[in-house]
């Protein structure tokens, strides 16, 4: 039994510190987005990347950052980088992040871009996402995607207008000039994601 | 009667205080040369994991009192909102530890600064005691009793 408890407590801290990091390659996922419809990371074959955020509607910091997460996929999804939001907060420890809390929310400011749920917190977890909101800019090589930056939006949770670097749109440029980013990831505070309760 | 307002306004201010500060002057607080163990713990009024810690460290800021054990816990709410929100909750919850407002912006800085562990997550505690050498970083939630049994290791 004790041997069990420790085995757990190790599998526990080692899927804590797993997730993809910069250069990695990410494996396809299939949530179910606000209009009912499933979305795929393998559904943007055309796109030059994507823009993974990990978001949600209840963290006062995802909020702050609401805005500019529309106006990224404003600016970007023309481009060859759209937004795919993704929550992976559990409902039942956080009930303003529900699925219909989410197609009421997406509805109220316009979301132009997929909001989906990750349900089982399998594509965070596989991510390595630690808090809301958190971005993984995804590059597509051929027929994969790899991990060209992760972190913060920009350095300026309060005020974007004051905001001194904006982390991802710097390396979208990056990348749409055949560059590597020249921040590849930052830290940001952030509201810890609601995993579920495992007993 | 005058006088008793007064006496009550005193002994509050005496007993804690809330403040603005810039990352040089919060790691200012727990960068002395002295056998003091600091306690500095980062959370927000948004953060319900860290309010349901903020009771063990009022209890640990009484229960250490007379130790040389000082606590702080600094609020990464945003600036605008030290009147209207940090201030409010400190004042409603009767808080007694010493509360300040960390005023940086630029979170992917200050993170590294603090401590290079530290993902962000709210809440994180750092324990410092420079003439121990100690320094422990925790980027997550408290029991009282790891709290306890932490702050007690760094003094005895």
């Amino acid at each position: 039994m004790k041997k069990t408890l420790v085995m757990l407590f190790f599998a526990t801290a080692f899927a804590v510190a797993q997730g993809y990091k910069v250069g990695d390659r990410v494996s396809n996922f299939t949530l179910k987005n606000v209009d009912g419809k499933m979305v795929s990371l393998s559904d943007y074959q055309t796109s030059k990347g994507v823009i993974v955020i990990f978001t949600c509607n209840t963290c006062p910091y995802a909020q702050a950052y609401e805005q500019r997460i529309i106006d990224l996929d404003k600016k970007f999804k023309s481009t060859g980088y759209p937004v795919v939001a993704i929550n992976p907060n559990d409902p039942d420890r956080q009930p303003g992040d529900s699925f219909e809390a989410m197609v009421e929310r997406a509805k109220k400011f316009g979301y132009s871009f997929p909001y989906v749920q990750d349900e089982s917190q399998a594509v965070a977890t596989a991510f390595g996402a630690s808090r809301t909101p958190h971005v993984y800019l995804l590059e597509r090589k051929g027929n994969v995607f790899e991990v060209a930056y992760i972190g913060a939006i920009d350095d300026n949770t309060e005020n974007a207008a004051a905001a001194k670097n904006r982390f991802v749109e710097s390396a979208i440029q990056a990348l749409d000039s055949g560059k590597r980013p020249d921040v590849t990831s930052t830290k940001a505070i952030g509201c810890t994601i609601k995993w579920k309760k495992t007993s | 009667m005058r006088w008793i307002p007064i006496l009550l306004v005193g002994s509050s201010l005496f007993a804690q205080t809330i403040s603005i500060a810039k990352l040089p002057d919060v790691k200012r607080i727990y960068e002395r040369a002295n056998d003091t163990t600091y306690v500095i713990n980062f959370w927000a009024t948004w953060c319900s994991p860290c309010i349901e810690e903020l009771p063990y460290f009022e209890e640990a800021n009484q229960f250490f009192s007379t130790e040389k054990v000082r606590i702080v816990l600094v609020s990464v709410d945003f600036r605008s909102q030290f009147e209207s929100k940090v201030k409010p909750f400190v004042i409603k919850r009767k808080m007694k530890t010493d509360v300040v407002l960390l005023d940086e912006a630029d979170a992917n800085n200050y993170i590294d600064a603090i401590d290079p562990s530290w993902s962000g997550a709210i809440p994180a505690t750092l324990v410092v005691n420079n003439y121990r050498d100690l320094r422990i970083f925790k980027g997550e939630a408290f029991t009282k009793e790891e709290l306890f049994r932490l702050i007690r290791s760094t003094i005895n």
